[in-house]
């Protein structure tokens, strides 16, 4: 499956006034052959730019994925500059456009590598990755630096440095192992030659591009494994950052929009005569499930907006409720899974999780302006190419005749993911009735919250068996709310392990929510095998190390961590300390959460440590940002998130009736990286999934109260009166 | 509503504004100033993004009509970098890598640099008070470490 023999994907030329661009040729992977495809190095005009060198000797590197928060446009270039040998005072970033020669290849190729290795037979879960990736410029699946960096950027920067090195070598006629590159300079030592990286950009263009050119040691590193500030931070911190809702052109209107409250429902009536005849309103437009105004500002738009009273349908949901979902996945789930006859000990538990919305903070936000067959469109997502084909299928023209432009991201999460990008075909059809005026369209907080792409809310039916010695022998569950082989993976040595989806159909929309699958499974998992320790009346880390047998990568994050962490150690009354540990996106994570639990029954989360193994840290700053993140976002929903539906609805609207985490909530997080040399795993998501798991047994272990319903808020800690 | 001018001193300088006097303020920075540092969030007050100072003090603009604060005094995000550099608590958002995506770190610095004019020595109960804005990110670990920065900069003299 998937095995790449062809290497010749580097091509090089020079710039317009002399300088070097090298980069990946044409679209690298051919879908139908699942090989790279060799282009003409020598035609640039199919040249994919990945990195510029200029003569004034600054170095250019062109990231293929958005800025959203993670520091990836940062760590790619790190492991550029890294194998060039650059200065990195002399390195800049910028994102790549949205053509489709910077498609995913590398992705998909870090997919091939990542595999696990009890799916490697699994063909079908190789081609489904594949698939999925195809054609896209994706931002997402923790993917950046284990797929364009590792595989791309980093030979992308080695090949510089040879050609580089070997334009020195034939200008001073010297042999190649004469001259060294180091600080965006190649030196000869023994010639006493120095000239910059600008300097010979030019005659580094016509070298031949090395396909198999040499990598550094990470001994050998002077950039990476180091904390480097971000690029776009000083951007960030004094208001100039531009951002998909900040956009502004010349003749821009203004559009608020209000979307059938129900999914899949459609706008049946709508009396537009008094909005019409408001200040600044230029024209109410009609869509099949919304409607939206359009006007000269956006706070004229929202004014005349309120003053409509649309009328839709329920698409037949009108009577979905979140009892109704979740007494859907109970009749699925069915009987409690059977058990061997000659277990000592029977375990049951029934676990629940909500829907969760994404709540970027940067509400969905998106301009266009139509002309004839073309459109220009701006917004910040995390796939270009799949927001211009969005706009381009919405107005009925070709891609190509699409120009998108990809701005700062208000937070992702999932939101902005390939095929949940709604709101960009909304904010197409509104501007081609305004056509050729530039319209952007503002997303509502209500309108966000209310039409989202949804965490799936979940159910598991769990049961598990221990011998008269406490050995597990047995652990088996039932899923609904979705589930997949990565998810559902549990590291532990238990012969007899059966995990099957029992799935229940809802018209509720879901998608990726940050770590996909695992944030709801890592719940239900690990609260599950801490269920089996206390069962067995042993210690739920001694447990957990003990059936690890099989994991020596899980059993050394699970012991680093529970050592960071003083698991063991007395606590006061009413304190306890939970440990869980997931893989996700080729990451294992290993956390324990330290809680405290008032008499009155207010929960605090008092400490969080947190051990990663993603095999290496690029950026150790940023690494360690994405797993404070990770924590606190899969903490934000496990104590207080929760998304309910009633009459078809969503009964939340904005973050007075959806709560987050505030400053106040949040514990110190702890982070530690062990450097296993392991294939790179991913950062963005893997932080998430432990976390409500490494609560709900630090609940435990304080009070003695088994919570298996999240979120937290509604679990009733309080001493019985 | 019919539109009239409002006067506001913005970042120092005098600006009128044509606008209905039901216009929050937020939008009459953002689209009729063009000032785009300060963000839309929610719209009723809850999270904080579109956080300024009207007469020094954090306010969020999203619930604040202009007609309400005529000849006010408001500082935006890009009112506090004088000629160019950051004030001290945008350098310790930047010396502590705070963002991540950075959307809501307007209405923080905001929201943190009134807090600390007021109180230079808050105590972290007074900061917990005080600093209710959302992130989404969860930049909550260092947002305290660069307040602890600040505040033992004050407490040490220096």
């Amino acid at each position: 499956m998937g095995k790449w023999t062809r290497r010749g994907f580097i091509g090089a030329g020079v710039l317009v006034g002399g300088g070097l661009v090298l980069g990946v040729t044409g679209a690298a992977l051919s879908p139908a052959r699942h090989g790279l495809r060799e282009d003409d190095p020598e035609n640039i005009g199919q040249l994919t730019t990945w990195i510029l060198i200029t003569p004034d000797n600054l170095v250019t590197v062109l990231v293929p994925h958005c800025e959203m928060g993670q520091g990836a446009q940062t760590a790619l270039a790190m492991m550029a500059a890294e194998e060039m040998e650059a200065d990195w005072k002399l390195v800049r970033v910028k994102e790549a456009p949205a053509l489709d020669a910077y498609a995913n290849a590398y992705i998909v190729r870090a997919f091939v590598n990542d595999v696990p290795g009890p799916f490697e037979r699994g063909f079908d879960y190789g081609t489904y990755r594949l698939a999925r990736w195809f054609g896209l410029q994706v931002t997402g699946g923790s993917m950046s630096v284990r797929g364009t960096g590792h595989h791309g950027m980093r030979v992308a920067g080695a090949a510089a440095r040879e050609m580089l090195i070997g334009a020195a070598a034939d200008m001073w006629d010297v042999d190649r192992g004469a001259c060294a590159a180091g600080n965006s300079h190649v030196t000869a030592a023994a010639l006493g030659r120095v000239a910059t990286f600008g300097e010979l950009a030019k005659a580094a263009a016509r070298q031949p591009v090395p396909t198999h050119p040499a990598l550094k040691g990470y001994k050998d590193y002077k950039i990476r494994r180091r904390p480097q500030q971000r690029f776009d931070l000083r951007s960030k911190v004094d208001g100039s950052a531009i951002y998909g809702i900040d956009f502004t052109t010349a003749g821009m209107l203004h559009a608020a929009v209000d979307i059938a409250p129900v999914f899949g429902g459609k706008l049946v009536s709508v009396d537009t005569t008094a909005a019409e005849m408001m200040p600044g309103v230029k024209k109410v437009v009609r869509l099949e499930e919304a409607v939206a105004v359009v006007a000269d500002s956006y706070w004229r738009a929202c004014n005349a907006l309120a003053a409509l009273k649309p009328q839709y349908d329920d698409a037949g949901h009108g009577a979905v409720s979140t009892a109704s979902i979740f007494a859907a996945f109970d009749k699925s789930l069915g009987e409690v899974p059977s058990m061997p006859a000659d277990a000592a000990t029977v375990i049951k538990a029934d676990y629940k999780v909500p829907f969760l919305p994404h709540a970027t903070m940067e509400p969905m936000a998106c301009t266009a302006r139509v002309t004839g067959d073309k459109a220009e469109v701006w917004a910040g997502t995390q796939d270009p190419l799949n927001a211009r084909k969005t706009a381009a299928d919405a107005l009925g023209i070709s891609p190509e005749n699409v120009q998108y432009t990809n701005l700062a991201l208000g937070g992702g999460f999932g939101r902005k993911l390939p095929n949940y990008l709604d709101f960009v075909g909304i904010s197409a059809r509104i501007a081609k009735e305004m056509s050729p005026a530039p319209v952007k369209m503002i997303w509502s907080r209500e309108t966000d919250m209310q039409h989202g792409y949804y965490r799936p809310a979940g159910m598991t039916r769990f049961a598990g068996a221990l011998d008269a010695s406490g050995r597990p022998i047995a652990m088996r569950s039932f899923y609904a709310g979705g589930g997949d082989r990565e998810s559902t993976f549990m590291p532990y040595a238990v012969d007899d392990q059966k995990y099957a989806a029992r799935d229940a159909e809802h018209p509720i929309r879901t998608g990726p929510w940050r770590s996909v699958l695992n944030s709801q499974h890592g719940f239900f998992k690990e609260s599950f095998i801490d269920e089996m320790a206390h069962a067995a009346k042993k210690d739920p880390f001694e447990f957990r190390r003990e059936l690890m047998t099989d994991h020596p990568r899980f059993k050394a994050v699970l012991e680093r961590v529970a050592q960071m962490a003083g698991w063991g150690k007395p606590l006061p009354p009413r304190e306890g300390r939970g440990i869980a540990i997931c893989e996700s996106f080729g990451s294992i994570v290993g956390q324990v959460a330290h809680v405290a639990v008032s008499p009155e029954g207010v929960l605090k989360v008092k400490d969080v440590y947190a051990v990663a193994d993603c095999g290496d840290v690029v950026n150790t700053d940023t690494a360690t940002a994405q797993v404070e993140g990770g924590v606190m976002f899969g903490l934000s929903a496990a104590l207080l998130g929760a998304i309910t539906i009633k009459d078809g609805k969503v009964e939340q609207s904005n973050f007075n009736d959806f709560q987050t985490m505030i400053l106040k909530d949040a514990p110190s997080v702890h982070v530690d990286f062990i450097i296993s040399g392991a294939h790179p795993g991913g950062l963005g998501e893997p932080a998430v999934p432990p976390i409500a798991a490494a609560v709900a047994n630090a609940i435990f272990a304080a009070i003695g109260i088994r919570v298996r319903e999240l979120p937290f808020k509604d679990a009733r800690l309080a001493v019985a009166t | 509503m019919a539109r009239m001018a409002i006067t506001l001193t913005v970042n120092g300088q005098v600006r009128s504004l044509d606008v209905e006097p039901d216009t929050p303020l937020l939008w009459a920075i953002r689209d009729t100033l063009g000032l785009t540092g300060t963000k839309f969030g929610c719209g009723v007050a809850a999270c904080g993004a579109c956080t300024v100072h009207i007469n020094g003090k954090a306010e969020r603009s999203c619930s604040i009509p202009v007609s309400a604060i005529e000849g006010a005094s408001i500082t935006t995000i890009e009112g506090l970098a004088a000629n160019g550099a950051l004030n001290r608590v945008q350098q310790a958002w930047l010396d502590q890598q705070v963002p991540q995506c950075g959307y809501c770190q307007s209405g923080m610095i905001m929201a943190v640099s009134a807090l600390l004019a007021e109180k230079p020595h808050a105590t972290d109960a007074e900061v917990d008070d005080a600093i209710t804005n959302i992130c989404r990110c969860g930049t909550f670990a260092r947002i305290r470490k660069a307040i602890h920065s600040l505040a033992a900069v004050e407490a040490g003299g220096a």
